[in-house]
């Protein structure tokens, strides 16, 4: 109990209530039920990005093409709709493009051994050029979809919409996923010693690989529910999307160097950027400091990161140590 | 190009000069510089500056711009232009002032340099054609607002960035003109980036905040969009009417739901239009200077003010007696 308390994730968890508690000063509506079932809603999309960034940054990458990967897996949704294809059969379909656009990544960075950095900010470029050559530039607007393919994520189970539940699945199959399974625990020996690894029969390449594809699969599922839910797909849908999914990653305590984190952090440190996002706008504070305080959190809880994570250090010699 | 054909277009012009018939030897390349390719509004523009090209007969139109809004795409694009070594540049720009010194670069070396839409620092181009005036469009959207809700009430502004120099100045023209509307009570500007889900957000959070709101005002195609869609989901469809500034193709829906009921916006394909026209014109010999009137076709004349500005129409008003006609054209 008491090393739950100390956790990153107790810390983070009252970091929310204490924000909550800031806001309903000013706002008081904003924490009442529905309108907290509504930020949850909101942030879904991007609790299930984080989910997939996170397994990337454990191996010690990053995917920094997830926006655009959703933008054109939700752009190829939208046009699949509008040629008549039924909702399950799209969902399939977009789902496995997904899976292939992660692949990409992910064997680029196995088979060719490039920076993972780069290939990302690559394929981020290509992605949404590719949603150019398909579509002229023309967005799909709401008029263009059909009811069925704008109402799934709208609908109501529980007092959650499915967006909500979604999430809710995504984050109860990566806890079991990663805590569970040998594929899951070799994220973490792949980020957090890959020589060690090696020497377990572990392929870091080959789990990396993996980890892109799981992370271009759920940008694609996000990629339906962003379109669906905001009625519209063209080129810059979720522009710069991918650096909050990568900050609420930092937030959340998955170390940018690979090896640790848990699914708890990833899921508060994505609500914690929610939170924010959806109070700014009801407490009146003005936009010019928007932008500055959702900075501003980002490096704190990076600092915060830095000192916690410091190694103590072994002292070897006294004298030395007392002479600097 | 090969060398002989390099020369052959020497000869060419040299006869054309010696022979002074004021005939164009070579056809003029015009480049339509936009925000970024693939927003609707400035592919339309694109129809409309085809539509000039096809009308004069010898100019060429190169569309081009960045793949997104920033001042830095354009920029590079202006060299690549001034490289190629194009006869007029009508540009949109992201930044007015980041640009100019690319565009002071081109005029250097006899490139017509406007602007159209969204301007640029004046030293930076030799005349800015505004789709009209900014002080009607900032009266229009107060007015849109003011025709659906006969009993007064409470309206917010949704705009794009903080800092887009068009959204910044209609809002301005738009407090203006409020005491002539007694019953609108502005109580919020927020910005929603022209991002969908950041706009969508700004409308949630505007929806929260002000139980008597009325009307959504957004200045920008991705925020009426977005704020149609908060609404719509809100429930709030006949309590708050979305109203702005909005393209017909992408607002169908929108109007269809009765989440907006008007909306207007100048027809972008006469924007296209007239700025390939005055374009064309300046570069033929037309004098931009305070006071000039310079032809643009079937848009009239531009007249310029003290600046060098001139604006082309009045915007439009569309509703649901007019969108399906309008839908399919942009």
């Amino acid at each position: 109990m008491t090393s739950f308390l100390k956790s990153r994730e107790a810390l983070l968890a009252l970091a929310i209530l204490v924000l909550l508690a800031m806001i309903a000063s000013r706002f008081p509506a904003f924490v009442e039920p529905a309108s907290l079932a509504n930020v949850f809603n909101d942030t879904a999309p991007l609790m299930i990005l984080a989910l997939g960034q996170m397994v990337v940054i454990l191996t010690k990458c990053i995917d920094l093409s997830v926006a655009a990967n959703l933008a054109l897996s939700g752009m190829v949704a939208a046009l699949l709709n509008g040629m008549g294809v039924p909702l399950p059969l799209i969902l399939l379909i977009v789902l496995a493009l997904g899976a292939a656009l992660g692949a990409v990544n992910g064997l680029l960075v196995w088979k060719v051994g490039i920076p993972s950095i780069v290939v990302t900010l690559g394929t981020m470029t290509i992605f949404r050029g590719i949603i150019f050559l398909m579509t002229d530039g023309a967005w799909v607007n709401a008029h263009q979809m059909s009811d069925e393919f704008k109402a799934l994520p709208r609908h109501v189970i529980l007092g959650l919409p499915v967006m909500a539940w979604v999430a809710v699945v995504v984050i109860a199959l990566f806890a079991v996923f990663l805590t569970r399974t040998p594929l899951g625990r070799s994220f973490y020996a792949v980020g957090g010693n890959p020589h060690a690894a090696v020497y377990t029969g572990l392929d870091v390449g080959r789990t990396q690989a993996i980890a892109f594809v799981i992370s271009g699969t759920l940008a694609a599922l996000t990629g339906y529910l962003w379109v669906a839910r905001y009625a519209v797909a063209y080129v810059d849908i979720a522009g710069g999307f991918e650096l909050d999914v990568v900050a609420a990653c930092v937030i959340g305590g998955i170390a940018i160097a690979g090896g640790a984190g848990t699914v708890g952090g990833a899921v508060l440190g994505a609500l914690f950027l929610g939170v924010i996002k959806n109070a700014l706008p009801v407490v009146g504070i003005s936009p010019f400091w928007q932008l500055a305080i959702s900075g501003s959190a980002i490096i704190l809880a990076v600092a915060f990161n830095a000192r916690q994570g410091r190694k103590a250090g072994r002292i070897i010699l006294k004298s030395a140590e007392a002479g600097a | 190009m090969s060398i002989l054909r390099k020369a052959l277009t020497t000869a060419a012009m040299t006869v054309a000069l010696m022979a002074a018939t004021g005939a164009h030897a070579e056809t003029k390349r015009i480049a339509l510089v936009v925000k970024a390719l693939g927003i609707g509004f400035f592919e339309a523009a694109n129809k409309g500056a085809e539509e000039a090209a096809k009308e004069l007969g010898d100019v060429e139109i190169i569309y081009t711009g960045p793949t997104d809004t920033t001042a830095e795409g354009q920029i590079e694009v202006i060299n690549s232009l001034i490289a190629q070594g194009v006869d007029a540049i009508a540009i949109s720009a992201n930044d007015p002032d980041a640009v100019a010194p690319a565009l002071q670069k081109a005029m250097e070396r006899d490139i017509t340099v406007i602007s159209w839409d969204s301007g640029v620092a004046k030293e930076g181009r030799q005349m800015h054609l505004n789709p009209s005036s900014s002080a009607l469009i900032g009266n229009t959207i107060i007015k849109l607002a003011a025709d659906h809700m006969p009993e007064g009430g409470d309206v917010a502004i949704l705009s794009a960035t903080s800092t887009s120099t068009n959204q910044n100045i209609w809002i301005e023209e738009a407090t203006k003109v409020l005491p002539n509307y007694p019953g609108v009570n502005l109580v919020a500007t927020v910005y929603g980036d022209d991002l969908a889900d950041k706009s969508y957000r700004e409308a949630q959070g505007l929806i929260a905040t002000y139980p008597n709101l009325k009307a959504i005002i957004a200045p920008t195609t991705v925020g009426i969009l977005a704020a149609s869609q908060a609404v719509t989901d809100a429930g709030k469809i006949g309590a708050i009417n979305v109203t702005g500034l909005g393209l017909p193709s992408e607002m169908a829906g929108a109007v269809a739901s009765g989440a907006t009921k008007s909306f207007a916006i100048w027809n972008p394909i006469d924007l296209g239009y007239a700025a390939t026209m005055l374009a064309y014109n300046i570069s033929n010999g037309a004098k931009a200077e305070p006071g000039a009137s310079i032809p643009m076709g079937r848009m009239g004349a531009a007249t310029l003010d003290d600046n060098n500005e001139a604006a082309m129409s009045d915007p439009f008003t569309y509703d649901a007696s007019n969108i399906e006609q309008f839908k399919s054209i942009f």
